[in-house]
């Protein structure tokens, strides 16, 4: 039998209150320390499947700055960020680039897009 | 030299996010704006800034630093407000309390700018490792962190693969997460306090990659030959004095230093405006304006704000502060009511308050403390907090019709409830 207790501040609200999840053989047995039901959500996904947006900057040819930073217009699993930030260093776009442009649709096959969030200009 | 002259009601200086909502408000208000910035482009350090947690309050929406600049170069362009990038300011001139000179070169030429009010919001300028006691060899591979991310996020070029990071503040820590997910290996996050010093979820990087935190540590000594080799970190005491025999060696190539903010105000000091040491920058009233007449402050070259949303505020008011003075010949109060620091509150600003507009009370605490209350004695004003903390800085209104109880002071101080 394997329990883990995993401590974390929770970040959806500025109160931050320190949740503690106790995790028994994958499963999650007790969350201690959250004030809301809010909270206590964010907890059970942060253990089941953390998600987060991911930002990088892209390679550009032909702009006025050397690169366009970009983000995923929705969190992503975790365990996927590697996978995609290896794909995102091999790809260079062409100037012009406008905010909001979309780089990539459904990159590795996840829910989301890669979008530009700065505008390079064409020199 | 032969400049030309120029002549403007409201010269801001400076196109980060404080400069940028300072010449706006200022051009929709009707005024006649020029905005000068040194750097290639507009947008202050935003444009590197590629992470999310820019504009909650603003836009009430979450962007990233770029995304957040844009929109407000947008507004400047749309305005037609006159710029100057690549714009060096040499000189403040206080001509007159209604009259000020600005000198500045850019490649177009020299200038001398003639102006009824000056909106200052050059922002803060990063601390160095001498500054923060680290000796050693002088080596390549040390950088502040806005110099590693100007390099990643704007230039495309990784400063280094094994990364020792100095301070725990937001932006030692968003630091962290762009090396690890560039894949260089963050080694350890030295921080001198006994705890964390940016907001919880980005303290929560550090779970994310399983960087591991030094509290109560710090580095001082750097080795190498020709870049950096290794770095020596010692344990502190509360008193932070180094306690001898705890020291250890972590391997790495590269040093981030992000130790902390300083307010610019180089060129304010020379003209007799007035500095607090608790900020590290200017005196000024509710207005934002300074000790000198007609010249505001805006972000953090007033004080170190930890959101853009407030710096683009503080550049607003700035701006309704130039309006003013420049409609009234000067602003306006009988008397002024002083904001007095007590228990607990490191830094407050405003300084002054004229009990005529409603006001945003910006502070920061000591230390932290938990189930407090935030109390105004001399006007019966308590609100209660959960928790106050040093790395996050309290935004406190007070109503005009409050301020105005006062005689000639407020204290702010945090007690136990
Ligand atoms: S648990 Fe609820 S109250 Fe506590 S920080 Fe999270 S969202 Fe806020």
């Amino acid at each position: 039998m394997t329990v883990e207790v995993y401590k974390f501040t929770c970040i959806i609200c500025p109160l931050s209150c320190d949740i503690e999840v106790e995790v028994e053989n994958g499963e999650i047995k007790e969350i201690k320390g959250y004030t809301c039901p809010r909270g206590k959500e964010w907890a059970i996904e942060e253990i089941t499947n953390p998600k987060r947006v991911v930002m990088s900057v892209i390679k550009v040819k032909n702009g006025n700055m050397p690169t366009v930073s970009v983000k995923t217009t929705k969190p992503i699993p975790k365990t996927k960020i590697p996978e995609l930030m290896k794909l995102l260093a091999e790809i260079e776009v062409e100037a012009p680039i406008k905010v909001g442009q979309i780089i990539l649709e459904n990159p590795l096959g996840l829910d989301t897009k890669i979008v530009a969030t700065r505008e390079v200009e064409k020199v | 030299m032969n400049s030309t002259i120029l002549q403007y009601d409201v010269v801001v200086i400076g196109g980060g996010p404080a400069g940028l909502a300072a010449a706006v408000k200022a051009k929709e208000y009707g005024l006649n704006v020029l905005l000068l910035d040194e750097n290639d482009y507009l947008g202050g350090i935003l444009p590197q800034c590629i992470h999310p947690g820019f504009g909650i309050h603003y836009f009430r929406e979450e962007l990233t630093g770029p995304e957040f600049s844009h929109r407000f170069m947008q507004r400047v362009k749309d305005l037609k407000i006159d710029y100057f990038v690549k714009a060096r300011v040499l000189e403040i001139k206080n001509y007159s309390d209604l009259e000020k000179i600005v000198v500045f070169t850019s490649p177009e030429g020299a200038f001398e700018v003639w102006t009824k009010a000056i909106i200052y919001a050059t922002g803060a300028r990063e601390r160095h490792a001498f500054e923060i006691g680290i000796v050693g060899d002088r080596v390549a591979g040390i950088y502040t962190a806005g110099e590693a991310q100007t390099l990643m996020d704007i230039y495309g070029v990784m400063p280094g693969k094994e990364v020792v990071i100095v301070g725990s503040g937001d932006v030692g820590l968003i630091m962290a997460r762009r090396f690890a997910l560039e894949g260089a290996k963050v080694k350890a996050v030295i921080e001198l306090m006994p705890y964390p010093g940016g907001l919880a979820r980005n303290v929560m990087i550090l779970r994310d990659f399983s960087i591991p935190l030094y509290l109560s540590h710090k580095v001082v000594e750097v080795r190498g030959k020709k870049r950096v080799e290794k770095v020596k970190v010692m344990k502190v005491d509360e008193n932070l004095r180094e306690i001898p025999g705890t020291e250890f060696w972590i391997k790495c190539d590269t040093m981030i230093i992000s130790a902390g903010l300083i307010p610019q105000v180089k060129l304010l000091t020379g003209i007799g405006v007035e500095i607090d040491p608790a900020t590290g920058g200017p005196v000024v009233n509710d207005l934002l304006e300074t000790t000198v007449p007609g010249i505001f402050v805006a972000g953090n070259s007033l004080l170190i704000n930890d959101l853009v949303d407030y710096v683009a505020e503080q550049g607003e008011l700035a701006a309704y502060g130039a309006k003013l003075f420049i409609e009234n010949g000067g602003i306006p109060a009988e008397k002024w009511i002083k904001l007095e620091k007590g228990n607990n509150i490191r830094l407050a600003v405003p300084h002054y308050l004229s009990g005529k507009r409603d006001v945003y009370i910006y502070a920061r605490v000591k230390k932290p403390m938990e189930n407090v209350v935030l109390n105004f004695p001399e006007i019966d004003k308590k609100i209660r907090l959960p928790v106050v903390r040093p790395a996050e800085m309290l935004r406190i209104r007070l109503r005009k019709e409050e301020i105005a109880k006062a005689k000639d002071k407020i204290t702010m101080e945090v007690i136990q409830q």
